[in-house]
């Protein structure tokens, strides 16, 4: 962790943003993480995301479950409102906030442990709820917290810092949200911020359940020779599907991809991503595809990131259930409250 | 003897699960009503579709006691799986019905009851060829031969039919002619009417009959709930369903077609919690309806609510426990782990409806208590109260009355206010002031947490702001106690030192009971407890008799230990009256049980003698 907190002040010619906010605008409270955490570089990839998009602070809602990762959200978005749930719940707790304030911004942080063990069931539901959410995991296949013991995402065979081997098969979140009906999923490494900014900020500019699997070393318990999720390992075994530049309607952004090489996809909001293929076989539009191509690299013995799936004509879960426009939260007496002349009716009727 | 009773009997039906019996027994029994007498009508049902017995019972009574009575004077035996049980509970000089298509063994009856047989099934052999016609007018046949023996107006049956089919010609005809079938045949095989019979009377006034689960689900929507997250569980299951089909009807706009409110079936009751925790938290009235297994998977969200300080409702139909225990039985058995739900030092608001009427008003009065709390209250209602029908006093709404939000700063309050502190007690009620996500650019943002934090809403583990927070918490429930639903007491005719505290479903038979103890010269003063934390009258009831009963629907007398809890008071003297078979306690048990006390005031009591 840092010890001194960052100054207040900054350079008249720092750049700002469309809404006229600096960089600093988009920041939290100082972590408590240990140094070199890949959870902080998280934390800085989503500030930068939020910045870059112009997204108002207080009008993104930031909620976590429990873990070292669920803890990110104090360090980033210090206008935004917070809420640390309880372990494994986020999802829950999301959709109900969602539900309350469809024109907030909902930002889920999570961690493997959070998601894929205590939280399996929350996750799959409010994937294939299509939650308008951008949902991330952290990682790092072990629980921080409590000192290093397995998640259910560590790889079969990986060991822990003093030896152990990881004896069940993993969890593959990416795998499970596109089986779920996720609309967006990728998977991205917290060492990789020219990759993980645009996927961020893609996923924000999605309607709908967004999922990003970001592999996130953890410095103390799990970035040693035998572990998976190790700086090194990753760096040894990433293998990008894609490369994307998202080009935001507030913000536009000249991209220099060579004819032919690219697609482009306009998002809900009329901003742009833009990808570049990097593995000829990936089509992120198709899911068993899709699913192929995470099959490919598990075999290989690679880890594939990238946009691995985007449906971007999905319904979010307020289109489904056929909410009012108007923030359900913002409603008074008026719309809510059928009043005496029908009670009386309703009375008559039970005679 | 064969009974005589006019306006004064129950009848019991025994059937089949799954036969179509329930419609046809409600028309029944609203037929009595609709003359004028006042009705209890209760099922008793397995936790099954299809096959297994289920019973319907509706208690007539033109005096009003509408809890149950225990035993019947009347039998509809169209179960022949239970026929000998349902028999031998009948009381002596009671009517039996059955369908005498196949004769009964001579010794499998009683012989001082009286035997009515008709041959129903061959009847509607007779008269229908599909299969399933026969069995569903079979039903209708009866409710007509009822109608004849018991001299309830066939025009009013008529009437019924007509509304409740109305638009749909074929059925009104075809119903119709299943009650003349059943009551003309009636009138030609029995002398009719019988001993016990319906006289037209005119004591059901403007009251309506409605089940509790409809009435709470009602009450959510005048209470301005907007989001539902639920999991299905028996009994609260129509709950849900009530709020979903009251909002259907009136919560979607005319213009546009989108619904006021949002409905989600959750995949478990802690997701059900968290949606309503999550709703909340963001401004939203939000509830969630379950039962005790529900209760105990909801726990640490519980806790969450209570320290986080989230308004949410949640509404507890409890059922027999504990485990999976009686699903389909009534109890008053969660009031400890609702009332002290979660980990840590917790307690939690609990109103307690005693049926449809109380019901509405407490589940709309929750949300703005949640919302002024800031907190999780729970409405205890039960099986009895909220799958049984129940003649109560019609549902009221003032239109001037306003939804209290509670303490929230808006916009406006926060450019005024610079120095929010979320967990701050400004107001010295233990209250704080809370803002909603997104409501200010620059101010009011504050990140909530289970874990403990300092008047600033920052994370500390440090002792101090710890316990400033803790204490301010139990400033707030003291805050609470001012704002809830006083007690309900019944003096008895004659000053008494005996007191007894009851609550919820058992008021009915309570009121009963006591009555009939003033008839044996027994006065008892009742309290019936509406909420907890409990009001200064409790106390002042308490200290003013010197023999306490608290009747419950439970083992342990749990409400004995929340008030030995809440103020403090001895209560190792009190004798608890404990009805916990599943079955609605009874005005009989009740009455027998304190009557036998107060003759005997030095006899050993059984339960203590147990313990």
């Amino acid at each position: 962790m840092t010890y001194l907190a960052k100054p207040k002040f900054h350079h008249p010619s720092i750049p700002v943003n469309a809404l006229g906010f600096t960089h600093r605008d988009y920041e939290g409270s100082m972590s408590t993480l240990c140094a070199g955490c890949g959870h902080d570089a998280i934390s800085a990839a989503i500030i930068h995301a939020c910045f870059e998009l112009s997204l108002p602070p207080h009008r993104i809602a930031k909620l976590s479950g429990i873990g070292c990762s669920s803890k990110t959200p104090t360090y980033m978005l210090g206008q935004s409102h917070g809420f640390n749930s309880v372990h494994g719940r986020m999802p829950s707790v999301l959709t109900g906030a969602n539900l309350a304030n469809r024109d907030l911004i909902y930002l889920g942080v999570s961690g493997d442990g959070d998601t894929a063990s205590i939280g399996l069931g929350q996750f799959a539901h409010a994937m294939r709820r299509g939650v308008d959410m951008v949902y991330i995991v952290e990682n790092n296949g072990v629980y921080g917290l409590t000192k290093g013991q397995f998640s259910a995402t560590a790889d079969r065979g990986s060991t822990a810092k003093k030896g152990a081997a990881a004896l069940d098969q993993p969890i593959d979140l990416v795998g499970m949200a596109i089986g779920l009906g996720a609309s967006f999923v990728a998977r991205s490494f917290s060492g990789d911020k020219a990759q993980l900014v645009p996927l961020i900020k893609a996923a924000f500019e999605h309607k709908g359940a967004a999922f990003i699997d970001v592999i996130s070393p953890c410095v103390t318990f799990n970035n040693h020779a035998g572990s998976t999720k190790s700086f090194d390992y990753v760096r040894e075994h990433n293998i990008a599907v894609n490369a994307l530049d998202v080009i935001s309607g507030r913000d536009p952004i000249e991209v220099d991809y060579a004819e032919g090489a690219s697609q482009s996809v306009t998002m809900h909001d009329g901003s742009t991503i833009v990808l570049r293929k990097l593995d000829a076989n990936h089509d992120w539009r198709d899911r068993s595809a899709a699913l192929a191509t995470l099959e490919r690299a598990r075999v290989a013995g690679e880890i594939a990131t990238g946009l691995i799936y985007l449906d971007d004509d999905a319904s979010e879960l307020h289109e489904v259930l056929g909410t009012a426009e108007r923030p359900l939260n913002e409603l008074s007496e008026r719309e809510l409250c059928p009043g005496s002349k029908a009670l009386e009716a309703i009375n008559a009727s039970l005679r | 003897m064969p009974i005589a009773a006019v306006n004064d009997f129950v009848i019991r039906f025994a059937n089949v699960n799954g036969s179509g019996s329930a419609s046809a027994n409600l028309l029944f029994a609203r037929s009595i009503l609709r003359m004028g007498v006042p009705i209890a009508p209760r099922n008793i049902f397995p936790s099954n579709i299809q096959g297994l017995p289920t019973w319907y019972e509706v208690r007539v009574s033109e005096e009003g006691w509408l809890g149950a009575r225990g035993g019947a004077d009347m039998l509809v035996a169209m179960n022949a799986q239970t026929f000998a049980q349902d028999v031998a509970a009948l009381e002596p000089g009671g009517y039996l019905f059955y369908d005498s298509t196949r004769p009964l063994p001579p010794s499998s009856l009683r012989d001082d009851i009286v035997v009515l047989g008709m041959p129903l099934t061959e009847i509607c052999t007779a008269e229908y060829s599909d299969p399933r016609q026969r069995q569903l007018y079979k039903n209708i046949v009866y409710v007509g031969a009822l109608a004849a023996l018991l001299d309830i107006d066939i025009g009013v049956i008529d009437t019924l039919i007509n509304e409740r089919f109305k638009g749909k010609d074929k059925l009104i005809a075809a119903n119709l002619s299943a009650l003349k079938i059943g009551y003309d045949d009636a009138k030609s095989r029995f002398d009719c009417p019988l001993g016990v019979r319906v006289r037209r009377s005119d004591q059901v006034g403007d009251r309506i009959l409605v089940e509790g689960n409809f009435a709470a689900g009602l009450g959510a929507v005048y209470g301005g709930a907007t989001v539902c997250a639920w999991y299905p569980i028996t009994p609260s299951t129509s709950l849900a369903e009530a709020f979903e089909r009251n909002c259907a009807r009136y919560r979607v706009d005319k213009a546009t077609g989108k619904k006021n409110y949002a409905i989600l079936q959750a995949e478990d009751e802690i997701a059900a919690i968290g949606v309503a925790v999550g709703a909340g938290w963001n401004g939203a009235r939000a509830f969630t309806a379950t039962s005790g297994p529900g209760i105990s998977l909801m726990q640490e969200f519980f806790g969450l609510a209570y320290f986080a300080e989230i308004p949410v409702v949640v509404f507890d139909v409890q059922r027999g426990g504990p485990s999976t225990g009686m699903p389909t039985r009534t109890q008053q058995s969660d009031l400890l782990s609702c009332a002290f739900a979660s980990h840590g030092d917790t307690k939690h608001v609990l109103l307690i409806p005693d049926g449809p009427n109380e019901a509405f008003e407490f589940a709309a009065r929750a949300f703005d208590l949640a919302e002024r709390l800031q907190t999780v209250v729970f409405v205890m209602l039960d099986l009895d109260i909220g799958m049984n029908s129940h003649l109560c006093a019609p549902f009221q709404w003032d239109d001037a009355r306003t939804y209290d939000r509670g303490k929230v700063l808006s916009f406006e309050k926060l450019e005024k206010a610079p120095n929010f502190g979320r967990y701050d007690d400004v107001d010295g009620d233990g209250i704080p002031y809370r803002t909603l996500p997104g409501g200010h650019p620059t101010r009011g943002a504050y990140f909530t947490r289970g874990t403990s934090r300092d008047r600033f809403a920052r994370y500390t583990e440090e002792g101090l702001p710890y316990i400033d927070n803790m204490e301010r918490l139990e400033r707030k429930f003291e805050t609470a106690r001012g704002l809830l639903p006083r007690p309900v007491l019944k003096r008895a005719a004659k000053p008494s030192r005996v007191g007894v505290l009851q609550y919820g479903s058992t008021a009915a038979s309570m009121d009963e009971a006591q009555k009939m103890l003033a008839d044996e010269g027994l006065h008892v003063d009742t309290l019936r407890i509406r909420a907890f934390p409990m009001t200064r009258e409790v106390q002042d009831f308490i200290g003013s008799h010197d023999q306490i009963f608290v009747v419950e629907q439970n083992r342990d007398a749990q409400m004995r230990t929340l008030i030995s809890t809440d103020l403090g008071v001895a209560t190792d003297r009190w004798t608890p009256i404990l009805h916990f078979n599943g079955m609605p306690t009874s005005a009989r048990f009740i009455h027998r049980e304190i009557a036998a006390r107060l003759r005997q005031p030095a006899a050993p009591q059984p339960l203590e003698a147990a313990e």
